[in-house]
């Protein structure tokens, strides 16, 4: 079966080729390009590579579980002295995971598309550029070493680049786009320099290494080696994932990049990409582990992340930039969790998270798409009467969302609540603070989220007749996607029950294999101060059976009250929230607009940046300086000609004076 | 006739039978003009196949030429200019082809300075005596001088007079220090001889070997350009023609770096380990400020010229930074950005046919008019940032992992390039490409003819291909580097013992000495032997 495994990376980066062939040449004729072709080849690569992950997954199944891995080196890639780098794949259980979520909802994804951008002029290269997006981010999951993620990691970001900016002829687009790659290139920045740590500290042990399996091993065999690494090595490469992934500080380019098409911010900037620092972070929880410190800042950043996201997407306006600031905030849950060792709760939320938030993206696409391209809630309202299955669908996703049982949501944050509660990170503070940011946050969650729904669906209708005249339920083509999706954020959370609701926990189960230190080592580090956060979701959990139910009551509860309170704000009382705008204006303003973080980069960072390249580098040292002396040099050069040219008159009485004066001047030093 | 010598000389006999030619024939000149530099290719690719993958030199032919003099004609290659060698026989074709319709005026003699242009090239960097090197050193120069002042701008005449005095400079130093160091060799051996591999036996006093080495070093850091030497490049790239640039980016750039590699490391190591601190400073200097420059460009090929002050301070990192990984990177990426920025002033060109202004602010939106033009510059623009899985990355990382262990700080320091270089291609090429149409004249652009696809397709192929299985080129480099890295520290270390001096870059390195050791063929060895036996391993 390990054969096949680079079939599911290049069955889409076939499709993207020829795709991306037909679109290079369609491009200066005069007709369009089949628009049925296009989307049988984006469609049926993607839909290949989730054949083969399928079939890839009951091997898997049938092997004994600490054997749960098959590798596939294709060629040798990097080789260079000691450094030698296959380009090779590898699926254990938490790439399996990964890989099933990206091929499963992107193949979704894929189809939905057909109708959204039907008859768009650049069909063609979208599906192009969806496909490579494919074959990078599977790149990414099952890459088997760290120079291999680097390429799907960089072609995510690429894709994103190209997808942001597809409708190029709007400059903003554009610019977004860009922001996107300059603002992921920082967080690349962290993330090489890392590499090269964890590749430093590997030659010193005598094996050097950038392979995922060779790294842990040599972890486990040498934990005291890596102890100041691993803390600067996780620390880089979480500042890589805060770009990859939008969290504090590198999340400025996320709320822009929903100037794509919204499948694209359904699959790129919310199901998959966005959720490859969480990935990257669960592939290296053997290095997190070794440090406490690295833990307790991706912990305290992703818990930060999670409720300063959710605040500002109480004032948006637009809905998209509602479920693009709701994303950066849950994917501030999930690197809560991993950053307190709950590996399997991050990956978890990160499955459910992919269904719910895909659903709610591709609900407003629908709507989007019906409304001819307003995205303004506010010029919106009452469109569930005209949008049943839209309306139906997203709401199941709003409930998954704000966590109320037995919606998969429930299930994975309630599992990531109960871990941060019960870590062993940071000062003995920590995790009850973390819980409580988390826990408020949650209940922002469900009002925001709710406040859409309402402003969208419910309410009073505030679309012009024009609209009204347009509107109409998106073709089965979409809504096909819709009901899939939703359905999965019903039944996704039943794959993680806890065992204090009477589950099994299946999936931190089938996770273990591919988490933390090697089995056969787990009895060495056994007395390691990150144990427990490890198995924390295990040991400790039978003596406090009762608190787990009490806090998983508490957390539906602050959900229900977000939604009420939604309720009574949105649908009964629409005039309070302007009231309440109004009388905290200065709150407000500062919310509203995002608390100024946009404004403040570009005040320090980038005007200064330019100012001191242009004026300063550019018009000083190189014009000015540089060239000023190579100029007065010539200058210098010029002047002394000129000077000696007086002596050459052309005259040959000057000639036979000067003649004259010298043999005087011999004469004297001879005679004298 | 051996290869090498075919390789080198086909250009210039061609160049003199193109005299042949009338002169109103241009088609017939440019035909011949490019059946000849498409010959000598596939010529060179004999020495690709027939290369062995060991740290000798190899095709080595040794016939004496002023014997009373120590001169002799000694040309091979080995893996250090095996591929700039090929660089050179693949970028000349593609530029030729690219002149069809630029170049209408005086055909003749420009395709005669471009054929010359090759043979001088060839010669540089298969040379393995000082003389001759310095020969095609100081041959190069004319035809550039040509092509810049007669079939360039407005300003070429400033920018011609620029660069052959910056030129002339480091020239005539190296002239000077070659002198002094064949006759140092004289007075210590008692021969006479330009040789390379005798000369590399050479014992000078500390402080003549540190003069030397500077007078070597500025030559070719003009050359390279190294910040602050490098003010010459903007100006002779503005104002030569497309072709021109393509050849002065593409390969005389490389002439630096090489000259590092074969001359002044291996002839002064121990001038060369002292000079680390000074020279990795200027290069890290060199990657940032040319990159934060070419931001603040409002002319594309100025832009272009800038990026390639910041690409090649990571050459010169990688050099210094002396492990096998840093090294080979630095080859790697002379390569890389011959394809790479060739490519761009050869995208730079077709535009400024077509609408003969190369300012920016001049377009934006043209991806509408122009789709194939678009993708085409998308793709080499991303080679030039260092997308993984092009080449430019390969020879990125191999020089910033080789740069953090020799000195973790250079990494850090030269990475922040990484993520300027993005930001000044990609604001350029949205303002661009992207958009609306602001110039009514752009609304008629016509996108690539199929001669011009035809430029770039070979372009484009080897960008993939050196991106994603560089191992050919590696594996041939890899011995030539470890013999190189070996001679240059061995050295060092011998140094040590006498002075007690260790610089601190290279505590990290020690660690797998033992394995270099191993490898090492002892220098002073090598040195007494002639060419054709040096095959002793």
């Amino acid at each position: 079966m390990e054969n096949y495994l680079w079939v599911i990376t290049f069955a889409p980066l076939a499709g993207a080729f020829v795709n991306g062939i037909l679109a290079v040449s369609f491009s200066n004729s005069q007709r369009s390009v089949n628009e049925r072709l296009v989307s049988f080849i984006g469609c049926v690569a993607p839909l290949i590579s989730f054949v083969t992950a399928v079939g890839i997954f009951f091997h898997l199944r049938g092997l004994p579980e600490s054997e749960r891995l098959v590798v596939q080196t294709l060629f040798p890639w990097l080789v260079s002295g000691e450094l030698h780098i296959d380009f090779a794949l590898m699926v254990d259980t938490l790439s399996m995971v990964m890989v099933l979520v990206v091929t499963g909802v992107g193949t979704v994804i894929h189809f939905y598309s057909i109708g959204y951008m039907a008859k768009d002029d650049g069909f063609a290269r979208y599906f192009s550029y969806l496909n490579l997006f494919m074959f990078a981010m599977l790149v990414l999951v099952m890459a088997k070493n760290l120079p291999v993620l680097f390429v799907g990691w960089e072609g995510v970001g690429l894709c994103s680049y190209l997808l942001i900016g597809f409708w190029y002829k709007d400059i903003n687009n554009a610019a977004a786009g860009k922001k996107a790659f300059v603002v992921n290139r920082m967080g690349d920045f962290a993330f090489l320099i890392g590499i090269f740590v964890l590749f430093a500290v590997t030659l010193r042990l005598g094996h050097p290494t950038l392979d995922f399996l060779g790294v842990r091993e040599l972890i486990s065999e040498h934990p005291d080696a890596f102890a100041t690494t691993a803390t600067v090595a996780g620390i880089l490469f979480f500042i890589g994932a805060t770009g990859k992934s939008a969290q504090i500080p590198l999340y400025v380019w996320l709320p822009d990049a929903m100037a794509g098409p919204t499948p694209v911010s359904a699959l790129i900037h919310a199901a998959t990409m966005v959720t490859a620092g969480v990935y990257m972070v669960a592939r290296l929880s053997y290095v997190y582990l070794e440090s406490p410190v690295a833990m307790a800042i991706v912990a305290t950043v992703g818990a930060a992340t999670a409720f300063f996201a959710a605040t500002i997407g109480i004032c948006q306006k637009d809905i998209k930039k509602v479920l693009a600031y709701s994303t950066v905030s849950q994917l501030g849950y999930m690197f809560a969790a991993v950053g307190v060792g709950a590996y399997a709760a991050g990956i978890f939320h990160l499955m459910t998270h992919a269904f719910f938030k895909a659903c709610l993206f591709l609900g407003a696409g629908s709507v989007i798409h019906a409304m001819s391209g307003e995205q303004d809630m506010f010029k919106m309202g009452s469109l569930g009467k005209k949008m049943k299955i839209t309306s139906v669908t997203f709401v199941i996703a709003a409930l998954t969302i704000a966590g109320v049982p037995p919606l998969a949501a429930f299930f994975s944050k309630d599992e990531i609540l109960w871990n941060v509660f019960t870590a062993g990170v940071g000062p003995a503070w920590l995790p009850g603070f973390l819980w409580a940011i988390l826990f408020v946050g949650a209940g922002v969650t469900a009002f925001y989220m709710f406040r859409a729904v309402l402003l969208t669906f419910y309410g009073e209708r505030r679309y012009t007749d024009e609209a009204a005249h347009h509107l109409h339920e998106s073709p089965p083509v979409m809504t096909m996607p819709l009901i899939i999706l939703a359905a999965g954020s019903v039944v996704a959370g039943f794959v993680g029950v806890p065992a204090v609701l009477g589950g099994s926990n299946w999936f931190h189960h089938y996770l273990e294999p591919a988490i933390g230190p090697i089995a056969h080592h787990a009895a060495e580090v056994a007395g390691h101060a990150t144990e427990s956060a490890v198995h924390s979701a295990g040991g400790e959990t039978h003596a406090s059976h009762g608190l787990e139910i009490a806090l998983m009551v508490l957390s539906v509860l602050v959900g229900v009250i977000g939604i009420l309170v939604a309720f009574r704000l949105y649908l009964h009382k629409p005039l309070i929230p302007g009231r309440l705008a109004e009388r905290a204006k200065g709150l407000y303003q500062l919310v509203y607009n995002k608390y100024f973080v946009d404004e403040a980069y570009e005040k320090t960072l980038v005007k200064p940046g330019y100012q001191l390249s242009d004026k300063l580098c550019f018009r000083v040292v190189d014009v000015w300086i540089i060239d000023g002396i190579v100029n007065g040099v010539g200058v210098f050069a010029r002047l002394f000609g000129s000077a000696v040219r007086l002596f050459q008159t052309g005259l040959v009485r000057t000639y036979a004076l000067f003649f004259l004066l010298g043999l005087l001047y011999l004469i004297y030093r001879l005679v004298g | 006739m051996d290869l090498i010598t075919l390789v080198t000389f086909l250009p210039l006999v061609g160049a003199f039978a193109l005299l042949l030619f009338p002169h109103s024939a241009h088609g017939a000149i440019r035909t011949f003009s490019l059946m000849l530099t498409t010959v000598v290719f596939f010529l060179s690719l004999k020495l690709l196949f027939g290369f062995i993958s060991n740290a000798e030199m190899q095709f080595v032919k040794h016939v004496p030429w002023i014997p009373s003099l120590g001169i002799s004609y000694k040309v091979g290659i080995d893996g250090l200019s095996l591929f700039l060698v090929l660089l050179v026989t693949f970028i000349m074709p593609i530029s030729v082809l690219s002149t069809f319709e630029a170049i209408k005026d005086r055909v003749k003699e420009f395709h005669f300075c471009m054929l010359l242009l090759e043979t001088a090239m060839v010669g540089a960097f298969v040379s393995l005596d000082l003389f001759l090197f310095y020969i095609f050193w100081e041959m190069m120069l004319i035809p550039m001088y040509f092509l810049i002042g007669m079939w360039g701008g407005e300003r070429r005449v400033y920018a011609t007079i620029k660069f052959f005095i910056f030129t002339m400079m480091g020239s005539l130093l190296m002239l000077v220090a070659i002198l002094v160091l064949v006759y140092s060799y004289k007075q210590q051996s008692g021969v006479l001889t330009f040789e390379l591999s005798q000369l590399y036996g050479v014992q000078l006093s500390e402080r003549t070997q540190w003069l030397v080495f500077l007078a070597f070093s500025l030559s070719f850091a003009i050359k390279v350009p190294m910040f602050p030497f490098h003010t010459w490049l903007p100006d002779a790239h503005v104002e030569a023609p497309t072709a021109g640039s393509v050849i002065l980016a593409g390969v005389l750039l490389k002439m630096g770096g090489y000259g590092f590699l074969r001359f002044a490391m291996p002839l002064f190591p121990e001038a060369a380990i002292k000079a680390i601190p000074l020279i990795v400073t200027l290069a890290i200097i060199g990657i940032i400020y040319g990159a934060l420059v070419a931001m603040v460009q409002q002319d594309v090929k100025k832009l272009v010229a800038y990026s390639s002050v910041s690409h090649l301070g990571f050459v010169m990192l990688g050099l210094f930074a002396l492990n096998t990984q840093a090294v080979e990177g630095a080859i790697y990426q002379m390569l890389n950005h011959g394809l790479s920025t060739g490519a761009l002033f050869l995208l730079v060109g077709v535009i400024y046919e077509r609408r003969h202004t190369r300012m920016i602010e001049s377009f934006g939106g043209i991806t509408k008019v122009m789709p194939v033009y678009a993708t085409i510059f998308m793709i080499v623009t991303l080679s030039s940032i260092g997308l993984p899985s092009l080449n430019g990355f390969v020879g990125e990382f191999l020089i910033l992992l080789g740069a953090f262990k020799a000195k973790a700080l250079y990494a850090v320091l030269a990475a922040t390039g990484v993520v300027l270089g993005a930001i000044y291609m990609l604001w350029m090429y949205q303002r661009v490409f992207f958009g609306s149409i602001k110039h009514a004249a752009n609304e008629t652009l016509k996108d690539l003819n199929l001669r011009e696809i035809v430029v770039f397709v070979p372009i484009i192929v080897m960008i993939f291909f050196m991106g994603i299985y560089p191992k050919p080129f590696l594996s041939r480099m890899e011995p030539a580097v470890e013999k190189f890295v070996a001679g240059v520290t061995e050295r060092r270390t011998a140094m040590d013992q006498k002075t007690d001096v260790i610089p601190e870059h290279f505590v990290v390195l020690d660690a797998n000495d033992d394995e270099k050791a191993r490898m090492d063929t002892d220098v002073n060895e090598q040195t007494g032997l002639d060419g054709k036996t040096e095959g002793d391993e």
